[in-house]
């Protein structure tokens, strides 16, 4: 990718914090390019390092190595002011929303632009502006203890956007937020990229989350990067062990198999428009039996997987997988474990 | 006993406590609140860490704790005849008070920061705030309540301060019952005193948690 298509791009970034108990690597080579326009997320288990590389990207916290790129610049290179500038082009949302408590949620919306230098009018006006943007224009008088959460990420929106920032960082932003109010804020950063043109880069745990918003994914284990891709690509055929883990989930292995062999059919949103297994069942004249299916709309697009148990008999076996061969279906033979 | 002279003397001993108090208070605080966000700013992981001054200020502060008030107010003797030109009066003792107090404060001040919720630092952090900024507008105002708090413990504890300098020729409440219940035996203007100063105590204290509640913004 050419560099002026990347807004950030992380070049071999590693942090190594020094702790009581000696050294901790929370990043290792991480090499990344975010590029303009995007909803980008990152997903890991907690521990993995993906709250320490968002605070990278800002430098909340500084690398030990490598390096991070804003538009072309070194952020290691910068002075104070320089880097005061480029955080006001880089926002920031967090799962606890951070809201000034001695504030009413007016002023917190000033607050970035009071730091920014913006003139009183021009902080009360825009402020207003985008507590209606994100439905709590009436509320402007209320102070942060008298909303619900979904409310309080609602106003760490309109103020994160408050300086017109190139990115949004979302660190954990809904992990504190129940199903519904989730999909509410979504919704909102989804339209937010879509309406202002601001990248945005979304951290979680949940995969619900990347499904429903992200355009790319990077899924972050053990502190490097296991695997990179479209969120189509990751969840139609996730290489990396914990990919697996986290996509696949839990629900698989509570399905108790018999002794035939069980294949995983991977479905990647070309193949899902056909009756895939039932033409395989007219097809073969064999029975298959389906012990979890899971697919997914994406973009637009199903992909999914299915995990199907062939008979015992090897010549019918052969005959299924001839027909998955042939149909350019892809599959694998899966094990007890996922 | 209790004649027109014993109550005016009574009533001008309140307003010589409230007197010393208040400006010893005032003092040790434009003092103390610099300190205390120093500590809390220059300390490890801190928005602008510089461990060594931290540590060597603590310690500082720690000792001059750990004095003795009325020690300190005969040490400091030279340095109030130089400032106040007497060592005797009311004012005479703001110096000793503000100088013990100052430390004090700033520990107050420090614990009352510290309960400042790191995220939302980090937040003024990521808007490109100054350590400045973050000071003024964050950590001091999302603070407000419990410095309030800390401020009423701060003035009750100097006013037994002030009290204490009555023994070395201070003036106030503190000084009308040492010299009339202790020196003269004279009980009821000693627990006349000494109850005055409860009430005070009382008001202080008082006025300082519904100044603090009331502010809060957090309970509603």
């Amino acid at each position: 990718m050419d560099i002026t298509d990347a807004i950030i791009r992380l070049a071999d970034v590693g942090k190594v914090f020094q702790t009581a108990n000696g050294e901790v690597k929370a990043l290792e080579h991480i090499n990344l390019d975010i590029k303009a326009g995007e909803i980008f997320g990152i997903i890991g288990l907690s521990g993995a390092g993906k709250s320490t590389l968002v605070r990278c990207m800002n430098f909340l916290e500084e690398p030990t190595s490598g390096e991070v790129l804003f538009e072309g610049k070194s952020l290691a290179s910068l002075s104070n002011a320089e880097l005061a500038k480029v955080r006001q082009s880089m926002s920031m949302i967090f799962q606890q929303f951070n809201l000034l408590s001695q504030r009413n949620i007016l002023q917190n919306v000033c607050f970035p632009m009071e730091i920014a230098g913006f003139k009183k009018e021009e902080r009360q006006k825009r402020a207003l502006e985008l507590l209606n943007m994100v439905g709590l224009g009436d509320r402007a008088k209320a102070y942060p203890a008298q909303l619900s959460g979904g409310q309080k990420q609602r106003v760490a929106i309109a103020r994160a956007l408050a300086t017109n920032p190139k990115v949004l960082l979302c660190d954990e932003a809904t992990s504190a937020l129940d199903p519904n109010t989730t999909k509410s804020i979504l919704t909102l950063l989804k339209q937010i990229n879509q309406e202002l043109g601001i990248t945005v880069i979304v951290i979680t745990h949940e995969m619900a989350v990347i499904e429903s918003i992200c355009d790319r994914v990077a899924i972050i284990d053990k502190s490097q990067i296991a695997e990179l891709g479209t969120v189509a690509e990751i969840f139609s055929g996730p290489k990396s062990k914990i990919g697996r883990q986290l996509i696949f989930g839990g629900a698989v292995k509570n399905v108790d198999f018999g002794e035939a062999k069980r294949y995983r059919i991977l479905f990647d949103g070309l193949s899902s428009h056909e009756p895939v297994i039932s033409n395989m069942v007219l097809a073969c004249k064999v029975p298959v039996n389906i012990l979890y299916a899971a697919t997914r709309d994406i973009n637009g697009m199903a992909v999914g997987q299915m995990i199907v148990q062939v008979p015992q008999n090897p010549e019918d076996a052969e005959r299924v997988l001839r027909y998955l061969k042939g149909a350019n279906i892809p599959y694998e033979e899966v094990g007890n474990d996922v | 006993m209790f004649d027109a002279v014993t109550i005016k003397m009574i009533v001008l001993g309140i307003g010589e406590t409230l007197y010393m108090t208040l400006v010893a208070s005032l003092i040790a605080y434009i003092i103390g609140i610099p300190l205390g966000i120093l500590l809390v700013t220059a300390d490890k992981g801190g928005i602008k860490p510089m461990p060594k001054l931290q540590g060597a200020l603590g310690l500082v502060i720690n000792l001059l704790r750990s004095v003795p008030f009325l020690i300190l107010m005969i040490v400091v003797l030279p340095l109030t005849r130089y400032i106040v030109g007497t060592t005797l009066g009311s004012t005479a003792v703001i110096p000793p008070l503000a100088f013990a107090a100052a430390p004090y404060v700033a520990r107050v001040v420090e614990s009352s920061l510290r309960e400042v919720d790191y995220g939302v630092i980090e937040a003024a952090k990521s808007m490109g705030a100054s350590t400045m900024q973050i000071i003024v507008k964050v950590l001091l105002p999302e603070a407000k309540p419990s410095l309030l708090v800390g401020a009423a413990l701060a003035v009750t504890t100097i006013l037994g301060y002030s009290a204490m300098a009555g023994f070395l020729g201070g003036g106030g409440l503190g000084a009308i019952a040492i010299n009339y219940g202790y020196y003269r035996g004279e009980k009821e203007i000693m627990w006349a005193a000494v109850i005055l100063l409860v009430i005070v105590v009382q008001i202080l204290q008082e006025s300082g948690m519904k100044l603090s509640k009331k502010g809060d913004k957090r309970i509603r």
